[in-house]
């Protein structure tokens, strides 16, 4: 038995030699034409750099008074329209999320249930923000739409996955004593997904508010409505005291969704 | 003798109050919350909505399919501003982990909780409003985007590396440093290997979200697709917004097929 007497570099994902090198060249080709397409036009750049200094004063410095009606308006339509459209979505998303579920639903339910929640994951919250402001007109209850129909996907796609991750023992126990399926549900089921599902509505609540920030951009109320017209006028003052109270308030609830769910479980 | 209650009952009475309570309060801040925000809600246009969604639906129906040949060029954008991004994310997010690790982090003290600052700010503001704030500062166009992206990055690839540099497993190191390793040399044979793995999985998870959001960034002038939707959306050219929307649909779902087919061949 020989060992070998100095050490190798274990093999990487691509044994042959050549591969590796020509995956490398190739990234590299790719590199320098892709920052070639890119024209960086330099005057503006530091005529913005002025605009840069000044915006970065104005975060160190906020003026939460001169613009504060228009930011406390958008701040309540926010933290409405999340708390809302998170109740909302979640109660749809519960009956969808059991019909998604393949060992407790029937082959059709499951498959439009699984179909409304790729539909939902699919289409980006701004680009159905942009549809709801065109149907329902501006304001908060396009963007409660938009992120109810947001939520819908992502609840009922983790509560689908965790009715099927289930421990089968306790519901076969259930189903021995003669239950009926609403009876399966709410014994042997419930229990063991509602300490999860709370800890997901809260993540949910967490991401909702995030998003409220940003879909007021396309005309759907909340405080990035107010965001993007102080930004519009170079209020950059304004701008840096309205992120300074996302940041603040996003810093606030994860960590007491966090501590919530710790909680709870 | 036996004072065994007659029925079953899954909770005690205690906690049966106190979860009929904590509803009733969520119901009632339900109810609050929907009157505060609907107080300007004009209902007629609600009412209107299904009329205005049929409307809608007939202008966007076929989607002008030579529009695809002029699509061309904002796709290869805004392929190359989430491929740009994502690695300006990936050099930015890379000393912030290791910053961040509590098992690595040079000066825990100071540098942990301003390394753990930056990660949460990175993650708290969307990739949108960096945008539109880069856009103000720098004029519009892909670099703004590039940088967009890369900043927001920052958070998330971050946040995942550096809890799997604190989850690498101790006796590798332990068995490095008995060699009379260096710091350096610590880094580079014990813990890099080990968290290799986790990094380009990470990686590619956050191009693959990237894709989804430089797809939109031109909404705010950041050049790509999103300019082109922005455009057709003022000129009311409902099957061009119709062709976009097909496209960002098709890159979106080959990015996440990518994504997911080298996860696979990673992990």
């Amino acid at each position: 038995m020989t060992y070998p007497t100095t050490w190798r570099r274990p093999p990487q994902i691509f044994t042959h030699r050549g591969w590796r090198i020509g995956l490398q060249l190739a990234a590299l080709a790719y590199l320098v034409f892709a920052l070639g397409t890119l024209d960086v036009n330099w005057t503006r750049i530091a005529e913005g750099g002025e605009r840069g200094l000044r915006f970065i004063w104005g975060f160190l410095s906020p003026d939460f008074s001169s613009r504060w009606r228009d930011i406390s308006q958008g701040l309540i339509e926010s933290l409405t329209m999340t708390l809302t459209s998170t109740v909302v979505g979640v109660a749809i998303s519960i009956p969808i999320g059991i019909g998604a579920a393949r060992n407790v639903a029937p082959a059709w339910i499951y498959a439009i249930c699984r179909s409304i929640i790729a539909i939902s994951r699919a289409l980006q919250e701004i680009i159905v923000a942009i549809f709801f402001v065109a149907m329902f007109g501006f304001g908060p209850f396009a963007g409660f739409l938009t992120l109810s129909f947001a939520t819908i996907g992502f609840i009922s796609k983790l509560l689908a996955e965790d009715i099927e991750d289930i421990d089968e023992a306790q519901a076969e126990a259930i189903r021995a004593t003669g239950a009926s399926w609403g009876q399966l549900i709410n014994y042997a089921i419930q229990p063991q997904v509602m300490p999860r599902l709370i800890g997901l509505s809260l993540y949910r609540l967490d991401i909702n508010f995030r998003e409220s920030a940003v879909i007021g951009i396309v005309g759907a109320g909340g405080i990035g409505a107010t965001l993007n017209t102080a930004i519009d006028r170079y209020e950059y003052d304004s701008a840096g005291a309205i992120l300074l109270i996302i940041i603040a308030l996003v810093m606030v609830a994860e960590y007491s969704s966090s501590y919530l769910r710790k909680f709870l479980q | 003798m036996s004072d065994f209650p007659a029925s079953w009952q899954f909770r005690s009475p205690r906690t049966r109050l106190a979860l009929w309570f904590g509803w009733l309060c969520l119901v009632a801040l339900f109810v609050w919350c929907w009157q505060v925000m609907n107080e300007n809600t004009i209902w007629m246009f609600v009412q209107d909505a299904p009329r205005q969604a049929a409307d809608i639906g007939g202008r966007m129906w076929p989607p002008r399919w030579s529009y695809l040949g002029e699509l061309m060029v904002p796709l290869w954008d805004t392929l190359n501003m989430a491929t740009l991004g994502t690695l300006l994310g990936v050099i930015l997010a890379v000393p912030v982990a290791f910053m961040a690790a509590r098992n690595t982090s040079p000066f825990p003290l100071l540098l942990r909780p301003a390394a753990l600052f930056v990660i949460v700010a990175s993650r708290s503001i969307n990739s949108l409003i960096w945008a539109l704030l880069l856009v103000a500062i720098l004029g519009p166009g892909l670099l703004a985007g590039i940088i967009a992206i890369g900043l927001r990055s920052i958070g998330f690839i971050g946040k995942l590396l550096y809890e799997a540099i604190e989850e690498t497993d101790i006796r590798q190191v332990e068995a490095i440093t008995a060699t009379g390793a260096s710091q350096a040399q610590i880094l580079h044979y014990a813990i890099v290997p080990q968290i290799l793995p986790a990094f380009w999985g990470i990686t590619v998870f956050r191009w693959d979200i990237n894709i989804r959001e430089s797809a939109i960034l031109g909404l705010v002038g950041a050049g790509g697709l999103g300019l082109k939707l922005q455009s057709s959306l003022n000129t009311l050219a409902w099957p061009q917004v119709t062709m976009i929307l097909l496209v960002i649909l098709a890159t979106v779902i080959l990015s996440e097929w990518v994504s997911a087919k080298v996860r696979g061949a990673l992990i």
